[in-house]
């Protein structure tokens, strides 16, 4: 972009102009690398065609809303990629060493009570009171074994970690090592040997289960007891609008609690609106469209990082200079939304509970009416439906919630309050406040697949001061824990005799 | 307790309990009413009262005994004692830390037909000021 009053090349000379018309040519500039960069980089993608009409509708600010469009590109890639390859795969590995592990850990004692049998049919000692005792303790211990088993690690995953789970690891490879163990000396000294004796061989059987059941309480303390007490306080933030909530988390790798706060961000923060910042970004571009900034040195030169300093403080010192009175529009324009919502809030409010006057539920004492007059609920909501339905549609659009409900979920919702006896205000509190992301269908879950970015391993443990962001399509959480600090209590008696009160006196003498 | 000689003179300094205080001589001749010798006024305060409900005390810690009421007519209104007045001293016994019950029997000895009393009022303090200011003598 050369301006026409610059004589010299290499002379880095800028000019800020505060023009108040918009700013076509810079856009168009920005607009036309990042979509080259995009075509570079995804030759499967043939939807980043040149819109013409695209610079003039974005924003200056176009940073955000190309990223997320090249963003959804590279996930759309990587899900086939992934999903070609298969992360099932590394289920499906786990899975099969859990089981072949567990089989090998079931059959083992049985197979040290079995074989002498089969071995050696005709060396046997017979099996006394204490020997058969114990036969029947391997038994049941088995049977506990294999419930407890049961209950803790075969239960449904719930959620695939980018990294092995290492206290898993080192239980597996502690259970192979002792089994291993065991095999080895069986063989070697019954085996080998011949051993008649059968209750040294069940007592041998017994002592192995044993240790079996002591390792699985050792599992059932490190996987599940050890991070049940709260140790750190993590604050996680949504980047987008800044919702923040606290929680405490015992000791963890970062991936496991990183795992916690996906599973609380779906039950406690509001429902990601994208809608609702649309204010702020137009703002920012009545910032920027104001001024036009011309870089005289021509094109192409190797001072871009330069340039865009240089383009930025000038835009800033600008801006400083200029009077700004953009508070004021939007302190007038957000008390006008809000009565207008207030408002709309009120006549919603009406519409609502008379439509719920209209129907009441039929008793079984009364006299029969025509079949034509009886509803079952679905009818009786689509009856009382179409007197709140404009009432409804106007708040959502309102407070920008209209895509995340939709006709047919609305009828559904209703049938369900007329169902249950819920009151009119029941009813309307999911469409007042923005609820959680589990309130709404399942298409509003949005991104199952999460991404977590950390600077540390993602299998240490969490510390104080540790920094994660989990990122998802649209928006990122960011995740700082804080160690909860030691607590020294000391205690103070009081006797309960101790509660004495007087008067406060103010007494007057004449003298 | 260090006074300095005095008389029935208005803005005389004297100290008490190391504080520097104006205060004022008064004498009162007890009115006999039948059996009682009365002096026609009302006292407050003393150390096992509520220092933070006296009215008159303008620092709301300070347990003196108060004057709260004069009967109009009375013998104290004739000497010259005013409601709000910090009774500091009664014939010579002090009064900025007795009980309520002391001072009153203090003050109402049958034995005794006059008091002296030592008191500071606020106002005393403003108008040695003021004839200072005017009559630069120091």
């Amino acid at each position: 972009m050369l301006s026409p009053t610059v004589m010299e090349e290499g002379d880095e000379v800028l000019q800020v102009l505060e023009v108040g018309e918009a700013v076509e040519e810079v856009k168009e500039v920005i607009i036309s690398t990042i979509e080259e960069e995009i075509r570079r980089s995804s030759p499967l993608n043939s939807k980043t065609s040149q819109d013409d009409n695209w610079g003039e509708t974005t924003t200056a600010v176009t940073g955000t809303s190309e990223h997320s469009l090249s963003q959804e590109d590279i996930v759309r890639i990587t899900k086939d990629l992934e999903d070609s390859v298969g992360l099932d795969c590394r289920r499906y590995v786990t899975r099969s060493i859990a089981v072949i592990l567990g089989l090998l850990v079931f059959f083992t004692p049985l197979a040290f009570l079995v074989l002498p049998h089969i071995l050696w049919p005709d060396k046997q000692q017979r099996c006394e009171t204490a020997c058969e005792g114990l036969v029947i303790s391997v038994a049941f211990k088995l049977l506990i074994l294999l419930l407890a088993v049961w209950a803790l690690f075969f239960r449904p995953a719930r959620a695939g970690l980018p990294r092995v789970f290492v206290f898993r690891i080192l239980l597996a490879v502690l259970v192979l090592l002792f089994v291993t163990s065991y095999w080895l000396f069986y063989s070697v000294r019954i085996l080998h040997s011949q051993d008649p004796d059968y209750k040294d061989i069940v007592q041998y059987a017994v002592s192995l289960v044993d240790a079996l059941l002591f390792i699985h309480y050792l599992a059932v303390v490190l996987l599940e007891l050890r991070q049940l007490q709260p140790c750190y306080s993590v604050c996680v933030t949504r980047a987008t609008d800044g919702e923040t909530r606290h929680y405490n988390l015992g000791q963890l790798s970062i991936q496991r609690a990183a795992l916690a706060v996906i599973e609380h961000y779906y039950c406690d923060f509001p429902i990601h609106n994208p809608a609702l910042l649309s204010a702020s970004k137009s703002r920012a571009a009545k910032h920027l469209a104001g001024l036009k900034v011309y870089n005289v040195d021509g094109p192409g030169n190797n001072a871009s990082a330069g340039i865009a300093q240089s383009q930025s403080r000038a835009m800033i010192a600008a801006a400083a200079r200029r009077r700004d009175t953009s508070h004021n529009e939007l302190y007038y324009e957000e008390a006008e939304h809000e009565r207008r919502v207030r408002k709309r809030r009120a006549r919603l409010v009406v519409a609502v509970e008379e439509a719920f006057t209209h129907i009441k539920r039929m008793q079984e004492e009364e006299p029969k009416k025509a079949p034509g007059d009886v509803m079952d609920p679905r009818e009786a909501a689509q009856a009382i439906f179409p007197s709140m339905a404009r009432a409804l549609q106007k708040y959502l659009r309102t407070t920008k919630q209209q895509h995340c409900h939709s006709m047919e979920s609305i009828q559904q919702h209703l049938a369900f309050c007329i169902t249950n006896k819920l009151t009119p205000k029941a009813f309307l509190e999911g469409y007042l406040t923005p609820g959680p992301t589990l309130q709404y269908g399942k298409d509003h879950w949005l991104g199952r697949r999460w991404t977590l970015i950390s600077e540390a391993s993602v299998t240490s443990g969490l510390k104080d001061g540790s920094v994660f962001l989990l990122k998802c399509v649209d928006f990122c959480l960011v995740v700082t824990s804080r160690k909860i600090p030691y607590v020294q209590m000391s205690e103070e008696y009081i006797d309960p005799k101790s509660h004495k009160f007087v008067l406060r006196l103010q007494s007057e003498t004449s003298v | 307790m260090s006074e300095q000689p005095s008389n029935d003179s208005v803005g005389q300094r004297c100290q008490i309990t190391r504080e520097d205080f104006i205060c004022q001589r008064i004498e009162i001749q007890k009115l006999r009413e039948g059996e009682n010798l009365i002096l026609g006024f009302s006292i407050g305060g003393g150390i096992d009262q509520d220092p933070g409900q006296n009215p008159f005390s303008e620092d709301k810690s300070d347990k003196g005994i108060y004057v709260t009421r004069i009967t109009p007519g009375g013998p104290a209104e004739v000497a010259g004692l005013r409601i709000g007045d910090k009774i500091m001293q009664v014939n010579g016994w002090d009064m900025t830390m007795v009980t309520h019950d002391q001072a009153r029997k203090k003050l109402t000895k049958k034995r005794e037909d006059v008091v002296r009393l030592l008191i500071t009022r606020k106002s005393l303090e403003e108008a040695v000021k003021h004839s200072k200011g005017s009559h630069p003598r120091q």
